[in-house]
């Protein structure tokens, strides 16, 4: 995929008309394109800087800079396992080796058939109930590795077999 | 009239099962003459008890809860929508729950009674009231009132509100009548806290007044709600709320019909815990990466796009309407010493009754662990505490006695910060949590300085290497010196207060770094506030 797609662009093209206006324009530009596409595309870092006139770097060291922008498409499902202390005393830990194990990815990867990016999250807010995770948009407690597997199965797919 | 029941839509609920719970009721109560009204309420904080179904009744609201799909069918056979309160899972009436009865909500007063978008419902349980108040007075009149309150800073620092405001009031800039900005700090990062996410979901509204309150009282007429991306269901609460409170006349040109302007906008974060940081998150505001910023000049003079801002956390605006409604006295009266009013206690981790706690100042942290928490989740011996986030220190038992009370947490070398309480069981490895103190501040600092940005990857190694147990002694006398480089060299926060995590663990923990459990002088425990613990 060397080339955006004709819709790829008619999205950030939008973003930026939305809100280029706006005093602080570059985070929600940024919002607005990652929710519609999942992600930031190299493409787009032009023709936010153009519309707002900064340079390229100045754009992608923002991207860069926050952990929620992703500069390459997600899988299917985006599961975010909570790091944080709180969830650490209720067993994150366990937690996150069991879905590392069951995914067979780390921490910042996709799946080999793209249904799931793991990423690391300090905290969902959720602390009196964890350990927690967020499976999209969707925060979920007291998930125990069993449950975990649950969950994947409700979510429809054939997780990949590891030996 | 069919019977109301309400299920929270808060995000503890929600991740509980609380949709489940509400389709599968309405599927055993589709049909029914009285098919009963469902309401979706905000939660009122008792998180072990959710999902917390409440049903209303003429003696009150009765309470069921922890409550699953699955518990339906046997709540309705036995009688729930009539207030049955003989099933098991009913705690009798909410208002009577002892960990509900026993605190003293001011900020909380309101949190999960009613729907949390409709302003007829604020209104009638005394919304709005502070705001009137406001526009009958001075901008210095609300100024001397919020400072009267004694109310300090909920966000960690604790700094007098009242002594912001009047800063940014008398804030020139470089014109007579600057752009002035009012910017409400939503980016609760810290584990362990959900007091900021539960007004924002349960109560929004109130926040929304505190911002025009403090809107008037500096002149500003604009707002911004930094809030950080991992709250999906706050954003959804609080763009609703602003649109209906613009709708509702609350926000906009003319305020409750008055000259004056303010409006209000949500911002998202974008999951970087540094931007919790006042000048960090104002770098945000303005669209770039979260650079910390020296300090001074102050925020309240040269804050967000150069003017002069007011940056308050949540809790701290949250609790602006109760001050103006009831008098800044009402608010004074609970408390001790310096610190005034109440703080909004959160029990975490690994205890049996985590939930919202919130109490005047005062109460000791074994208090709050047995009376509110009643022990560990897993049923084993609580063993450490982190209180005020990741960047406060761990307590052992010999230190719960402390109050809770800004200064007496200071005196222990502790903080209480946004009012964080983790709980760890005896199952706990004090290595592996000083370890993660310092790989936190190298996933999380800005990198805009040195202490803070190769500090903590430095200290990551040295107690990797304390772990291993190679040379204690040395390593132990190079992470004190690298803990002290963080704390006077760094910019902020972030760098400066990671030490506390780490040589809580080290120095009121030494058993758990098995080298370190032969060499630890008794001069060090003494040092560091004793260890009576082991």
């Amino acid at each position: 995929m060397s080339e955006i797609s004709e819709f790829d662009s008619a999205v950030i093209d939008a973003s930026v008309d939305h809100h280029h206006a706006r005093p602080g324009a570059l985070l929600p530009i940024l919002h607005e394109i990652q929710s519609s596409l999942g992600y930031i595309p190299a493409e787009a870092v032009a023709i936010i800087a153009k519309a707002l006139q900064q340079t390229p770097a100045e754009i992608t060291g923002v991207i860069s800079f926050y952990h929620h922008f992703r500069r390459s498409p997600p899988g299917r499902n985006l599961l975010q396992i909570c790091r944080a202390e709180a969830c650490q005393a209720r067993g994150s830990r366990e937690l996150e080796q069991h879905v590392q194990t069951r995914l067979n990815i780390g921490y910042h990867q996709t799946t080999q058939d793209h249904e799931y990016s793991l990423e690391p999250v300090y905290c969902l807010g959720n602390c009196a109930c964890g350990p927690s995770l967020r499976i999209n948009d969707e925060v979920v407690g007291r998930v125990t590795p069993d449950q975990f597997d649950q969950l994947l199965d409700e979510l429809g797919t054939q997780p990949l077999e590891v030996c | 009239m069919s019977v109301r029941v309400f299920i929270p839509q808060d995000t503890t609920a929600l991740a509980l099962g609380a949709d489940r719970l509400v389709m599968q009721l309405q599927a055993l109560t589709q049909g029914m003459d009285e098919a009963p009204h469902i309401v979706r309420n905000g939660s009122r904080g008792l998180f072990w008890l959710e999902p917390l179904l409440e049903v209303e009744t003429t003696a009150g609201r009765v309470a069921y809860g922890p409550v699953r799909a699955q518990d339906v069918e046997s709540l309705l056979a036995a009688g729930m929508l009539d207030g049955d309160q003989t099933h098991p899972l009913c705690q009798g009436l909410t208002e009577e729950i002892p960990y509900l009865k026993n605190q003293q909500r001011l900020t909380f007063a309101r949190a999960g009674i009613a729907d949390p978008l409709s302003i007829e419902d604020y209104s009638n349980q005394g919304g709005f009231k502070g705001l009137q108040k406001a526009l009958t007075l001075s901008p210095q009149g609300i100024v001397d009132e919020v400072k009267r309150s004694g109310l300090r800073g909920r966000g960690g620092a604790a700094f007098p509100t009242g002594i912001k405001w009047q800063t940014v009031l008398d804030a020139e800039g470089a014109d007579s009548n600057p752009q002035k900005y009012i910017v409400c700090n939503a980016d609760e990062g810290d584990s362990g806290t959900f007091a900021d996410r539960l007004v924002m979901e349960a109560d929004p509204y109130m926040l929304i007044e505190g911002m025009i309150i403090a809107g008037l009282a500096v002149g500003a007429s604009q707002g911004y709600i930094y809030l950080r991306s991992e709250y999906p269901q706050a954003q959804v609460m609080l763009e609703q709320a602003i649109a209906k409170a613009e709708s509702a006349g609350y926000l906009g040109d003319a305020i409750s019909g008055s000259d004056h302007c303010f409006r209000l906008e949500v911002r998202l974060g974008a999951g970087a815990y540094i931007c919790g940081e006042e000048t960090s998150l104002l770098e945000s505001l303005e669209g770039k990466r979260g650079l910390v910023r020296a300090k001074p000049p102050l925020p309240a003079l040269v804050g967000l796009f150069g003017q002069p801002t007011v940056v308050n956390n949540v809790l701290s605006l949250a609790a602006i309407p109760y001050i103006l409604a009831e008098g800044a006295q009402s608010y004074a009266d609970f408390g001790m010493g310096r610190s005034r009013g109440t703080l909004a206690f959160q029990l975490a981790g690994n205890i049996e009754r985590g939930g919202l706690v919130e109490l005047a100042f005062g109460a000791t942290l074994k208090q709050l662990l047995q009376d509110y928490g009643n022990g560990s989740a897993s049923g084993r011996p609580i063993h450490a505490v982190q209180v005020g986030g990741p960047l406060g220190a761990y307590l052992p038992e010999s230190q719960w006695h402390t109050p809770l009370d800004y200064e007496a947490f200071a005196e222990i070398g502790a903080v209480l910060g946004h009012g964080g309480i983790v709980v760890f069981d005896d199952s706990v490895d004090m290595a592996q949590q000083a370890r993660f103190a310092m790989e936190f501040c190298v996933a999380e600092s800005c990198g805009k300085c040195t202490p803070c940005r190769i500090g903590s990857t430095r200290g990551v190694e040295v107690i990797d290497r304390l772990i291993q147990g190679h040379n204690p002694e040395a390593d132990l006398e190079l992470l004190e010196d690298l803990c002290d480089t963080m704390e006077d060299g760094s910019l902020c926060a972030m760098g400066g207060m990671t030490p506390n995590p780490v040589r809580s663990a080290v120095n009121l923990f030494p058993e758990h770094f098995s080298a370190l459990a032969e060499t630890v002088s008794t001069a060090e425990k003494a040092s560091s506030g004793g260890n009576d613990h082991a």
